[in-house]
Formats: structure tokens, C-alpha cells, sequence
């Protein structure tokens, strides 16, 4: 599944990298840590965080991260938004939090472990 | 933690120079500056200071009213009431050790200021900003965003472990493996939560006297100040 479909059917907003919603999603990560997401995220992962800070976007493109969503209805920071802009990098946005949108990514098929 | 005890302590443990620096706030500095008087040790103010990513920095102060100043905009930007059965009581000393006070603020929590901003309120008071533990999984810049953000102005950083405190400044080798960037200043300290932990590290300075001031010359070595190894 894409970004794309995954963002209309939970009502994502995407705040950057409106062109790489194509990107296809192969599983996902949680992590407000970016130490922690540079140890263990994988390519091709959703990353759903309430971390708004700028480096999430070195981090993502680090690790090839499918995008980003922050939950909670967390706005990215201005330099955030400026970098994955820049870099082509999904910046998305949910009002739910993190449990609940975890939850309906897993519903529809996003794992947490690839088997 | 009473002043008396901690400047005690720091004189056995040979200490010249030492920096208060309690979670979020700046109110037991003065007791310790007033317990530390005639004994030869320096006390310089300041606080940990955790920002909105939940990144400890230090800011450190020679002048007290820009200490206050770096209060209040803490305490304008921090929420919540301490619950002291949970995160236990938070005193406020005289320079005896005695009660005057009781904090009733959540210290523990973060501030609604990001790291940017920490840094650069500290550094428009006219204070030294250093990131601090960066060498623990927890609440260093390096746990929470991963490195150092580009640009940001760190006078520097602080380790806690005997890790990466073979030089003063990051070298190549270690830019790597601390993911801090390269001639960063480290210095290394206690991080003393307890009063058997004060003194357990240390960073030997050469500077004129024993002050902020002079501690920030080290740290960009200049004028013939620097970090002894």
C-alpha cells in the first residue's frame, strides 16, 4: 500500500512531500526518540511520532523512511517543513493519537514486524 | 542535597569549582553560593534546562539577574504542579541547610521552549549553553534528536562517563561514534544527583578565576585558556 491511499483512507493531511506519496509502505515505526529510530527503523517504514523537530527529516531520509506522521495533531516546526520540503520528504499530519492511528495503520495492513 | 553537604563534599573530593545546576530551576543557588563562602570553593549558578524535545541543557551564569531572568522564562514556559509523593519533595535551602521553601512547580517536566530557544535565551542573557549527558540514552540531545542540529550554537558538551574524555574537543574518531560534531568542547562532569556521586568526574580547566566567563574561554580556547586533559 502507498502513502497516498494510506493518507485518504485515515484522513492524513500531508504538510510535505506531497510528490513522494507514492512511496510504498512496507511496515511501520514508532519512536519519539530519533536515536532510537536511527537503531531500528527500516527502509520503506511509516515513522508516527509527536517529535516535530527538524532533524526527524535527516533522519528519514538517513534510514529511507516512507514519511512521517505526527499524531496527536502536532504541527511540524517551520524548519522542519523548509528541509523535508527541500528534500522530498512526506510530512504528514493526524489529529489522532498515537495508539489510535497505530492501530487502524495495523488494521490495514501495516506491520510492525516484517516477516 | 543540602548546601552545606554538597560544598562540603566537593572540598574533600578536591573540587575548585562547581555549577548548581537543579532541573528547571535556580532557587537553591544562592544558598550554596552563600554556604561556599571563605571555603575556596567557586559556585557558579545555573540550571538543566529541559526543552520541549525533552533535551537537557545546561545554562550557566556569572551574573545573578541574568540567572533570574533565565528563570522566569522557564518557569513562564513550564506547567504542571509537582506532586511530591510521586517525584518527591522539592526544597528550597538556606545556606545552613535549612528549609525555606517548598517548589511547588513539576520540574521535573519539559519547558514549552525548543532547544533553539533554550540556547539562544541563555546565550542573549549572557550565559554558556552546554549539552548535557550527551553520552547517556536518556534526555541528551543524541537520545532525543539523534545529533546535534546543524547550526545550533552549543558552547559545549557535557559527558558523564570516562567515554570520549580522552580529548577536549570531538575528534574525528569520536565525532562518529558520539554523533556530536567535530571541535565541539567536551567537558566531563559528575551529573551528581546524590552526594556521593559529586566529584566523580571532573574536567581540569586553565583559566584566570573561576567563573562562567572564564570557563567559556576555555571552551573556544581562547586567550590562553583551555581544557587540561
Amino acid at each position: 500500500m502507498n502513502l497516498n491511499e494510506i493518507a485518504h483512507k485515515l484522513g492524513l493531511e500531508v504538510r510535505a512531500g506531497g510528490s513522494a506519496l507514492t512511496t510504498e509502505v512496507r511496515g511501520g515505526y514508532a519512536s519519539d526518540l530519533l536515536s532510537d529510530v536511527i537503531a531500528h527503523g527500516q527502509e520503506g517504514d511509516l515513522w508516527v511520532t509527536l517529535q516535530a523537530h527538524e532533524n526527524t527529516v535527516p533522519v528519514a531520509i538517513l534510514k529511507k523512511l516512507a514519511g512521517i506522521v505526527l499524531v496527536n495533531g502536532r504541527e511540524p516546526e517551520a524548519e522542519t517543513l523548509q528541509k523535508a520540503r527541500a528534500e522530498d520528504i512526506p510530512v504528514l499530519v493526524s489529529a489522532l493519537p498515537a495508539f489510535e492511528l497505530i492501530g487502524r495503520l495495523y488494521a490495514l495492513g501495516v506491520p510492525g514486524i516484517r516477516t | 542535597m543540602s548546601p552545606p553537604a554538597v560544598v562540603r563534599t566537593a572540598r574533600e573530593r578536591g573540587l575548585d569549582l562547581i555549577a548548581v545546576c537543579d532541573h528547571n530551576s535556580a532557587e537553591n543557588v544562592g544558598a550554596a553560593t552563600r554556604a561556599a563562602r571563605d571555603t575556596g570553593l567557586a559556585v557558579i549558578g545555573g540550571m538543566e534546562i529541559c526543552t520541549r524535545e525533552e533535551v537537557h541543557v545546561l545554562g550557566i551564569f556569572d551574573d545573578g539577574l541574568a540567572l533570574s531572568s533565565a528563570q522566569q522564562a522557564v518557569y513562564q514556559n513550564l506547567s504542571g504542579e509537582n506532586n511530591p509523593e510521586v517525584f518527591g519533595e522539592q526544597l528550597v535551602m538556606n545556606e545552613r541547610g535549612e528549609v525555606v521553601g517548598h517548589n511547588s512547580r513539576l520540574l521535573i517536566g519539559a519547558t514549552g521552549l525548543s532547544l533553539k530557544e533554550v540556547v539562544g535565551t541563555i546565550h542573549s542573557l549572557g550565559g554558556l549553553a552546554i549539552a548535557a549527558h550527551v553520552d547517556r540514552p536518556r534526555f541528551s540531545v543524541i537520545s532525543q534528536l539523534g545529533f546535534v542540529p546543524p547550526g545550533l550554537e552549543l558552547d559545549g558538551a557535557e559527558v558523564c562517563s570516562d567515554v570520549a574524555t580522552t580529548v577536549s574537543v570531538v575528534d574525528t574518531a569520536q565525532a562518529g561514534r558520539l554523533r556530536l560534531p567535530e571541535g565541539l568542547a567536551v567537558v566531563r562532569s559528575s551529573d551528581a544527583h546524590r552526594p556521593e556521586e559529586i566529584g566523580s568526574r571532573c574536567t581540569r580547566l586553565l583559566v584566570e578565576e573561576p567563573t562562567a566567563c572564564e570557563v567559556g574561554k576555555a571552551l573556544r580556547r581562547i586567550e590562553g585558556r583551555r581544557i587540561l586533559v
